[in-house]
């Protein structure tokens, strides 16, 4: 991977550190994401990576430690922060209401409202330019195979409902997309979807960071991963220089990857 | 970008796409919430009619609108309630005690009539907003948070009224205006019955059209996941208390209106009768489905078969026993039509 030399990172963590009662959720941990990037993160179970990712996008409060967006100290309180910094995160949970229509998903809660009185007075929602706007996202991702905006999510196949979770993600991250475990429900053909999305989301400049159990996964599209183990950050290896079985031995502790090259 | 083909239909998912008569039924039923309690609606109308013609009077169908009228008021709170994945057991209550401050407030501690109108709605308001603080701040179940309610405000009720109902000639005549007479026709109809029609058009454009209405659903389909995606959950829920409390204040007017007094022994069993009409209207009491205009006619089905079958001359424990088989039906009808192939 290239050097990043002096540039500076769009999401920096210094020291995050994060506990649940006598719980060590994050030990201190440190994380840089670059402009233009898929940044893989790896760990076992229990590593720190949903609560590592969690505090990035502002659904829990780290305890101590420093998080920078583009270089400028921030604090998010609450999810909202972090998508007003435009960091859009994609649960591994979805986060869909499930009867609810895919329009409807979408633009949950950011809904779009009518122009003039109606929208400002009367508070109404504008059901056909949120339906339309869904529809060209799901277009611009190449999701074709849902017949209808207005299906309810629980209609939809797990890929689907996936693709309608990134594409939500994709319309309104400005910044970054965290994806947490994205593949794990899915079959062989429906994985190979998100992780073209991922390139094609990374080849519009917006920078990945991709939470995966799934090694194959994440040496296919990573350009870098940072691999978490006990709450820390122990090593940020290339997929090019590093193999699958290495970054499995520093993950499970085995090797401290003290040999192996450190990308940065 | 390449653009994904067309996917190719396996035969096992042409099979899970076929349509047999019923599972044609399941997705109309599915779609249209508000359609199987209709249908009930109208069968059961034409049923009566058969039995007895005299159901088709006008002031027959005039008395069922009145019945109705306070009852379809309080299930428009319950219904957002439940939508919420929620339950509220003290909306009998609450009217109750609301009624007996507005009465009050202006029979015994002398303040004008659209003052104790204006302190009444206050006051519901708030009732229902405890509930909401106890849900949303102490996290408690809203099946036992309103139960608690339930009797606090019967308690209250009877301790603020000492028992003594207020009648008619102490109560100013804004708080009676519910109960005056309108004639459509031959039809006489009240404004009370009006003012709870109209709840109902409200409430269907807040819920089908707001924000706020797209997120009483999606809290009550998936609180965590209506959180991860930026809805503001706790916040959403107490909203739905507080206007809750304020309908079953406007509940407390309309009996006010139709009663001609203020009795504070009447009406606490409102609780079960609004939970059999949101239930069989089609809202799901697990929260996030249903169609607010069901409830309404889930008030007027158990209204028109307590009308219809005391027409037909049957005893009135043989009502409530067909109104408890019509609650079974009915959630066994929304299991079912919920059953949805993902």
């Amino acid at each position: 991977m290239t050097m990043s030399g002096q540039r500076v990172p769009i999401i920096e963590a210094t020291g995050l550190i994060k506990t649940f009662g006598s719980v060590v959720g994050l030990d201190g941990t440190d994380f840089e994401l670059y402009p233009g990037e898929v940044l893989g993160v790896i760990g076992d179970n229990g590593a720190g990576k949903s609560t590592l990712i969690k505090c990035l996008s502002g659904a829990m409060i780290p305890d101590a430690g420093e998080i920078r967006v583009d270089g400028q100290p921030v604090e998010f309180r609450r999810i909202q922060d972090a998508r007003a910094a435009g960091i859009e995160t994609v649960y591994q949970s979805l986060a869909v209401a499930p009867a609810l229509d895919i329009a409807a998903n979408m633009f949950l809660g950011r809904e779009l409202r009518r122009s003039g009185l109606l929208g400002s007075l009367f508070r109404m929602l504008d059901h056909g330019e949120m339906r339309r706007r869904a529809a060209d996202q799901l277009q611009a991702l190449g999701i074709g195979t849902i017949q209808s905006i207005t299906q309810a999510v629980e209609t939809l196949s797990g890929g689907q409902r996936q693709a309608v979770a990134v594409a939500r993600a994709a319309a309104f991250g400005s910044k970054v997309i965290i994806l947490d475990e994205p593949t794990a429900a899915l079959g062989v053909r429906e994985s190979g979807q998100v992780l073209r999305l991922i390139r094609d989301l990374r080849d519009r400049g917006l920078p990945v960071i991709l939470i995966s159990h799934n090694m194959p996964h994440v040496f296919e599209v990573a350009d870098r991963i940072h691999i978490q183990r006990l709450g820390r950050r122990v090593a940020v290896v290339s997929p090019s220089s590093t193999s699958p079985s290495d970054a499995v031995a520093i993950m499970t502790g085995a090797s401290d990857g003290s040999s192996l090259p450190i990308s940065r | 970008m390449s653009e994904i083909p067309a996917p190719r239909v396996d035969p096992a998912e042409r099979f899970l796409r076929r349509r047999t008569p019923i599972q044609r039924i399941h997705h109309v039923l599915h779609s249209y919430p508000a359609l199987s309690p209709a249908v009930v609606l109208v069968l059961s109308a034409i049923a009566f009619a058969f039995l007895n013609p005299r159901f088709y009077a006008p002031a027959n169908l005039s008395l069922i609108a009145q019945q109705v009228a306070v009852v379809g008021a309080l299930a428009v709170g319950q219904t957002i309630i439940i939508m919420t994945a929620g339950i509220d057991l003290s909306v009998g209550a609450i009217m109750v005690f609301t009624a007996m401050v507005m009465a009050a407030s202006a029979s015994n501690y002398g303040l004008p009539g659209p003052v104790a109108l204006v302190v009444g709605l206050v006051v519901g308001t708030l009732a229902g907003g405890l509930n909401g603080v106890l849900v949303t701040r102490l996290r408690l179940p809203p099946f036992i948070v309103t139960l608690g309610t339930l009797n606090i405000f019967i308690a209250l009720t009877l301790l603020y009224s000492s028992g003594q109902a207020i009648q008619g000639p102490d109560i100013p005549a804004i708080l009676l205006w519910t109960g005056e007479d309108i004639s459509l026709g031959s039809f006489r109809i009240t404004t009370g019955v009006l003012m709870m029609l109209a709840l109902y058009v409200v409430f269907t454009y807040i819920l089908r059209n707001t924000a706020w209405g797209r997120h009483v659903y999606a809290v009550g389909d998936d609180a965590e996941a209506s959180r991860l995606a930026g809805i503001a959950v706790n916040r959403t829920l107490l909203s739905v208390y507080l206007v809750a409390g304020f309908v079953y204040a406007l509940g407390a007017w309309i009996l006010i209106g139709r009663v001609g007094a203020a009795s504070p022994n009447a009406g606490t069993d409102a609780n079960l009768d609004t939970i059999t009409a949101v239930v069989i209207g089609g809202t799901s009491l697990f929260g996030g489905r249903g169609i607010i205009v069901g409830s309404l006619l889930g008030a007027l089905i158990v209204g028109v078969f307590r009308n219809g079958l005391a027409l037909a001359g049957v005893d009135v424990l043989y009502q409530t026993l067909v109104v408890g088989v019509l609650v079974i039906v009915a959630v066994a009808t929304d299991q079912w039509i919920r059953r949805v192939r993902a």
